[in-house]
């Protein structure tokens, strides 16, 4: 069954179309990373499906998924490092999109982040302050969050950024490991064209006027010809 | 001791005491979002354009406060737009507005004769002299915004951190930035006529500075900005009593010792 169905979509800003006529489904289950080279609109595309940037034409559909119930991790470099926060209050702000009488948290919310927390193994960090993380710690606070807003579905922007090869690889093992353990569908704009053969099973390329979307031998194949 | 009983045996010192307290407060409360969403010269282009509108009012014969505050929400969302749209740089557009605003506003005092204007008391506020209407605003204003962020505190957080996460989660984050911008304008508005154009800035930008060189969660910076700013305020205005100097200038003082004693702390820790 087809998740996400983007139709004949058209984005950008202004009048400069950045994405034009993209066509894609996405099915419960796949993991799909999105690539292509800086300035091809993967960023955009991402803010498209949330719903973020409304679309120039076409739309996208979600079947048995609420727009507000997507997992959405943005770009750690967006993020101000140095913000006085603590980790329990970063996470929890993950389950606002659950509707509440103003916008207090429930026991069940913090259950959630317990739960999220020992998922990723972070459990010991509840207490500490996001300025004092390490850029994996907060990668993995960033994914906790985006977590206790969907069981369901993750939209992670570059997350391997900046982090070390050892921290990119744990990142990775987690993500695969929700997907396969987990059920949860992944989509993921990534640089990384070494590892993105080891982890997903679709790809969606947006190199200028040559989409390509299909499975990652598919476009092994494609690349190789 | 004795002093103090004499300093707030005159009425207009008290009325003066509870009115800064009241917007030391919100004062405090929207400088938390404004100083860590990197937006702190807003509060202060808010406060030179709130000049500029208030010397205009007086040269038109309009009042002060009515003219005044649309002046300031408009200009705050078109501010706002400016920060919306990466072309223009939001940064540049404050300067540009705030050296405008203070231009208009002397021009248009020095051109119209006949009409005086004590453009220090602007400048500089004129917290002994509160009005009881001053005071009655003072209160709502401070009542206003302590509801809208116990009520709102988690989705405030939550757009302050990352707002197009927050967005995402489908918090309405337009909505959260008009109220927010319409806030900081009552303050700026509201205060400048207390502490004056130049000195509210500073009570909006100081107690969340500090509070941030030695706190590291939200919660904390956000109760510990109230507390700076409310001690702040009465250490100062006391100082200012006893001492007989400026008021606005010796609280102003009196944050920047809190900072630098806060900077300190914070590198110890």
């Amino acid at each position: 069954m087809s998740f996400i169905e983007v139709s004949h979509l058209s984005l950008g800003y202004d009048h400069q179309i950045v994405i034009s006529n993209l066509s894609f489904s996405i099915e419960q289950g796949d993991f799909v990373c999105i690539v292509g080279p800086n300035g091809a609109g993967k960023s955009t595309l991402i803010k498209g499906i949330l719903g973020l940037l409304k679309p120039m034409s076409g739309e996208v559909l979600y079947h048995g998924l609420k727009q507000n119930f997507i997992g959405y991790m943005p770009q750690e470099s967006k993020i101000d490092k140095h913000f006085p926060a603590s980790v329990e209050e970063i996470v929890l702000s993950g389950t606002l999109n659950q509707s509440r009488t103003f916008s207090f948290y429930s026991k069940e919310d913090r259950k959630r982040v317990e739960e999220v927390l020992n998922l990723l193994g972070i459990a010991s960090l509840k207490n500490a302050h996001f300025p004092d993380l390490s850029g994996g710690q907060r990668q993995k606070v960033l994914l906790a969050r985006s977590l206790c807003a969907s069981t369901k579905l993750l939209i992670l922007d570059e997350p391997s950024n900046n982090l070390d090869s050892t921290s990119k690889q744990e990142l990775y093992q987690i993500l695969k490991s929700l997907n396969q353990n987990k059920g949860m569908t992944i989509l993921m704009i990534t640089h990384d064209l070494d590892h993105h053969n080891l982890i997903g099973n679709k790809i969606l390329s947006l190199e200028k006027n040559n989409y390509f979307y299909g499975s990652v031998e598919d476009f092994v194949k494609k690349v190789h010809e | 001791m004795e002093i103090l009983i004499e300093m707030f045996s005159y009425s207009f010192m008290v009325r003066a005491l509870l009115v800064g307290v009241f917007l030391a407060i919100s004062a405090s409360l929207v400088g938390v979002s404004l100083v860590l969403r990197r937006n702190s010269m807003i509060g202060d282009g808010l406060s030179h354009v709130s000049f500029g509108a208030f010397a205009l009012a007086t040269v038109l014969g309009l009042a002060p406060l009515s003219f005044a505050l649309p002046v300031v929400i408009l200009v705050s969302f078109f501010i706002l737009r400016l920060n919306e749209n990466s072309k223009i740089h939001g940064d540049s557009a404050i300067a540009l507005l705030s050296a405008g605003s203070l231009a208009l506003g002397t021009f248009v005092i020095s051109i119209v004769k006949g009409v005086n204007v004590d453009m220090n008391s602007y400048l500089f506020g004129s917290i002994l002299s509160v009005s009881q209407a001053d005071f009655i605003c003072s209160i709502l204003l401070s009542v206003f915004v302590v509801l809208i962020y116990v009520f709102s505190y988690s989705r405030i957080f939550a757009i302050t951190f990352d707002e197009s996460f927050a967005a995402s989660i489908g918090i309405k984050t337009g909505f959260y930035n008009a109220l927010f911008s319409i806030l900081c304008s009552l303050v700026v508005v509201i205060g400048m006529r207390l502490v004056g154009a130049l000195l509210i800035s500073s009570f909006i930008i100081f107690p969340t500075l500090s509070s941030m060189q030695v706190f590291k969660s939200f919660k904390a910076v956000v109760v510990s900005s109230v507390l700076v700013s409310v001690f702040a305020f009465v250490l100062g205005l006391i100082l200012s009593y006893l001492l007989s100097t400026p008021t606005g200038a010796t609280i102003v003082l009196v944050h920047l010792v809190i900072f630098i004693l806060f900077k300190m702390v914070g590198c110890f820790r």
